[in-house]
């Protein structure tokens, strides 16, 4: 077991090089830089002179080899440099935004969860009847509706219905406060995309959990189990319910890992100040270091997620031996 | 009662912004209260200096006073300028123009309890005209003219000129020129205030969460006596438009500077009807058609004419105006300044501004045969935002067809549109813009001369060069105007190294309780916010 956790961190290494050498030759694939932008952005005069110096300060104008090898090294000490567009560390720029982003992350998978389990397991065990068919219509309806849209849905019912129902039109609030210092202003910004999100996400899981059941429910040891007179809950909840979580738990891991990074849309629709928008606005801003610093972060959540999903395999089966 | 709805919406709309005027002219500004305003874009630093986008001023200019400004109560008026840290009124040029004499208040503090003395506004603009090597200053090339800046007294700033300039006293103006402390200058450097902030304006920082917002609370010791009106402000960020739409609706925010189109207006009177006050103006931006000279067939003046022969803006600003932030009909001259000529004078002496389309599109298929281009095809490079850039390039695209000419449109984002028109310059024509902050027409028509940093039609023209230089060095505003229309024909006619197609029009409707703020032509005008104040008793109507 050992030897596997070694080896796989292991292996970390060349998969986070290769996804810095990848972001770092796409990005400089794109015409133009931020300094373009910074300076003449809004159509009023540019003088070349502040452009040049621009380019210069923020080493834009080096060459692309020497530009690679300072990022490396910047990777190596942990030192992921400083925003070009607001000249400020990278790490306080993605500080401020992290929080916001795993709550979402938690929020949204804990509501997956809640919904996709149940819903999954009910689906497999009553197949073909009502219950079955209406579980199927709400996760492929899930799988269908991009969690933006939903949330576009979501922003115009509340303003629609509350403006309806008491005249005042409300709508979340707009900026983020903790958990801990204002919960009842955070779940009432946060609960809304978590449902938009959760809802997409639990309708992957529905269907990964109905279909995992559906082959354990078919194996002998749940046939002998049922031979041996033991009621149907305890069938599925004790001894099927366990086996069918492998495929679902890798479903819920990469979607997790997806989530801390990958609410670009749904983050903008709900005026969320999280990785997703940070990442939108580094690459319409041409931030270089900002955007290579965001990619790292997100290859590294996808790597770690995978490695933890591959260890709970262990535990959810026995079978399953690392060494 | 498919036609019906509009009517309405104009309606209210219309009562909206008659009441709205009434409201703000009889009631008595009230103290208190925090206005919550939404910014569509990011702040890059805090300094004024270096920065350029409107997402830097909303939220950081109250916290800084200038040396002049816009009149607040008469912002709409590009010529009507007052002091600000400057005492009485704007000083007159002396010494045929060369010399102005400010009077410094003696009366201000620095947030940080620090006077404010004309060695802190000699120390402001001695970075702004003269920065040393390696510091920014991104309106340095406004203030050539300049020669000297002295401080005979604390109270006493002079500005020497090398010659006479009718574009000094708007460059002044500009409200990117933040007033600094020297002492923090001194102590700190050139680079300090990126990351601070220590003003004299109406409000104070108290924090700034990068991607969030920024909260202002009110100064106390604000030297306009009586104001700020308001206990604070928090400027938002909203990157998206439907949301800080939706804020306004929902109640989340009370007002947008920047402005919305004619849609989200009418959606927000139709929600909110009389809790929404619409203000309009004309806008200080222009969208402009640029080709590029040295890609055949565009070397050709015929060619180029043929273009903006066939644009028919009077129908344009028309329809246009109903689905775009673009209306108003004019040349290289902010329409509404003194100084811009009058449509009915570009309708007789500039080509492309007839109001007879057809005698105009004829004359168009006849310079293109001539120019043996009558199947003209090319590709019209554009930038991926719908306003008002890809409404105005779709609608450019119909109006060439009508001439016989077919264009498609390369849409990209914002940074390889730029690096296509300014770096590489490889396009065929391309949407090309000239959004200014203060109204300086001067100034602002620098961006048609072929050696300007900004212009990317790549040409030359000595003839241009010269009537410009000419029209730098009078103060004379009746050889400015003489000199303007030789410009304008020269750039539009002659040459037609650009084409104007309309300018902006702005649109900002807000919460009908937030009363003193008062439109002007460019979203950075305006902004200080000492001026604005909550009517709280509409406030409550508004059941907020």
């Amino acid at each position: 077991m050992y030897t596997y956790i070694v080896k796989r961190m292991l292996m970390l290494f060349p998969t986070l090089l290769g996804a810095a050498i990848v972001v770092f030759l796409l990005l400089r694939l794109i015409p133009g830089d931020v300094c373009l932008l910074k300076f003449g952005g809004e159509g009023g005069y540019v003088d070349p002179e502040q452009i040049k110096m621009c380019q210069l300060r923020l080493g834009i104008a080096d060459p692309k080899v020497s530009q690679f090898f300072s990022y490396i090294g910047g990777l190596i000490t942990f030192d992921l440099g400083t925003s070009m567009w607001t000249n400020r560390p990278v790490t306080e720029e993605i500080a401020i935004r992290f929080p916001l982003s795993l709550q979402i992350a938690i929020m949204a998978t804990l509501t997956s969860i809640i919904i996709a389990i149940p819903l999954g397991v009910i689906s497999a065990a009553k197949q073909n009847s009502i219950t079955d068919y209406l579980v199927r219509a709400f996760s492929i309806a899930g799988i269908a509706m991009p969690s933006f849209w939903l949330g576009i849905l979501i922003i115009l019912g509340l303003l629609i219905g509350t403006q309806a129902y008491s005249g005042v039109p409300w709508m979340p609030p707009l900026h983020y406060k903790s958990i801990f210092v204002d919960p009842a202003h955070n779940l009432s910004q946060l609960i809304w995309p978590a449902l938009a999100t959760g809802y997409r996400y639990s309708a992957v899981a529905t269907r990964m959990t109905r279909s995992a059941m559906l082959d354990v429910l078919r194996e002998d040891y749940v046939r002998t189990a049922r031979a041996k007179g033991l009621i149907e809950r305890v069938i599925v909840n004790k001894h099927a319910l366990k086996n069918a979580m492998l495929p679902v738990v890798t479903i819920i891991g990469i979607e997790f890992a997806f989530l801390m990074g990958g609410l670009v849309v749904t983050e903008q629709v709900f005026n969320l100040n999280g990785l997703g928008k940070l990442f939108v606005e580094s690459v319409t801003q041409a931030d270089y270091t900002l955007t290579q610093a965001l990619v790292m972060l997100v290859v590294f959540i996808f790597v770690m997620v995978n490695f933890i999903v591959d260890l709970m395999y262990a535990w959810l089966d026995p079978r399953i031996r690392y060494s | 009662m498919k036609g019906l709805a509009p009517r309405v919406v104009t309606a209210v709309m219309g009562a909206g912004l008659v009441i709205g005027a009434a409201i703000a002219q009889a009631a008595t500004p009230q103290k208190g209260g925090e206005l919550n305003i939404v910014v569509g874009s990011k702040i890059p630093s805090y300094d004024g200096h270096i920065e350029s986008t409107f997402g830097m001023i909303h939220p950081i200019k109250p916290f800084y006073s200038g040396l002049i400004r816009v009149n607040p109560d008469n912002p709409s008026s590009p010529t009507d300028f007052v002091c600000d840290v400057c005492a009485g009124d704007v000083p007159e040029g002396t010494e045929g123009g060369t010399k102005y004499t400010f009077k410094i208040r003696t009366d201000i503090k620095f947030h940080d309890g620090t006077p404010m003395t004309s060695a802190d506004v000699k120390a402001t603009f001695d970075k702004i005209v003269f920065p040393p090597d390696g510091i920014a200053s991104n309106r340095k090339a406004y203030f050539k003219m300049v020669e000297s800046i002295t401080t005979p007294d604390a109270e006493t700033l002079i500005f020497k000129l090398k010659h006479p300039s009718g574009t000094f006293i708007p460059s002044v103006a500009m409200p990117f020129n933040f007033i600094y402390s020297k002492k923090d200058l001194d102590k700190h450097g050139y680079n300090w205030h990126q990351k601070n902030v220590n003003g004299t304006g109406a409000f104070m920082y108290v924090e700034h969460i990068q991607g969030s917002h920024v909260k202002g609370a009110a100064n106390p010791n604000y030297h306009h006596k009586g104001k700020p009106y308001l206990k604070g402000y928090t400027a938002l960020s909203a990157p998206k438009m439907s949301v800080r739409l939706q804020a306004i609706r929902g109640g989340r925010a009370d007002i947008e500077f920047r402005g919305f189109p004619p849609k989200a207006r009418e959606d927000l009177v139709k929600a909110l009807g009389d809790k929404i006050t619409v203000q309009e103006s004309d806008w200080n931006c222009v969208l402009l058609v640029t080709p590029s000279h040295k890609k055949k067939p565009f070397d050709d003046a015929r060619v180029r004419q043929a273009l903006t022969l066939s644009i028919d803006r009077h129908s344009g600003s028309k329809h246009l105006s109903n689905i775009a932030i673009v209306k108003t009909v004019g040349g290289i001259v902010f329409p509404k300044h003194p100084l811009a000529t009058p449509v009915s004078e570009l309708k007789s002496n500039i080509i492309g501004y007839s109001d007879d389309i057809k005698s105009s599109i004829a004359k168009a298929k006849g310079l293109l045969k001539d120019a043996g281009q009558s199947n003209l095809k090319f590709t019209l490079l554009n930038r991926g935002v719908d306003q008002p850039y890809k409404v105005v390039g779709t609608w450019l695209i119909g109006q060439w067809r009508k001439a016989g000419i077919k264009v498609e449109q390369d849409v990209r984002p914002s940074t390889p549109f730029y690096a296509s028109l300014r770096k590489q310059k490889d396009f065929d024509v391309s949407i090309d813009f000239n959004c200014q902050s203060i109204v300086n027409p001067i100034a602002d028509v620098s961006k048609f001369l072929p050696t300007a940093g900004n212009n990317y039609a790549s040409f030359s023209d000595s003839e241009l060069e010269k009537t410009y230089d000419r029209l730098l060095q009078t103060a004379d505003v009746d050889q400015q105007k003489t000199l303007l229309r030789q410009y304008e024909k020269r750039v539009l006619n002659d040459l037609t190294s650009q084409m104007i197609t309309m300018w902006w029009y702005k649109i900002n409707p807000h919460r009908s309780y937030v009363k003193g703020w008062k439109i002007a032509p460019s979203h950075y005008l305006n902004q200080s916010l000492d001026n604005v104040w909550i009517d709280q008793e509409e406030k409550k109507r508004h059941g907020l």
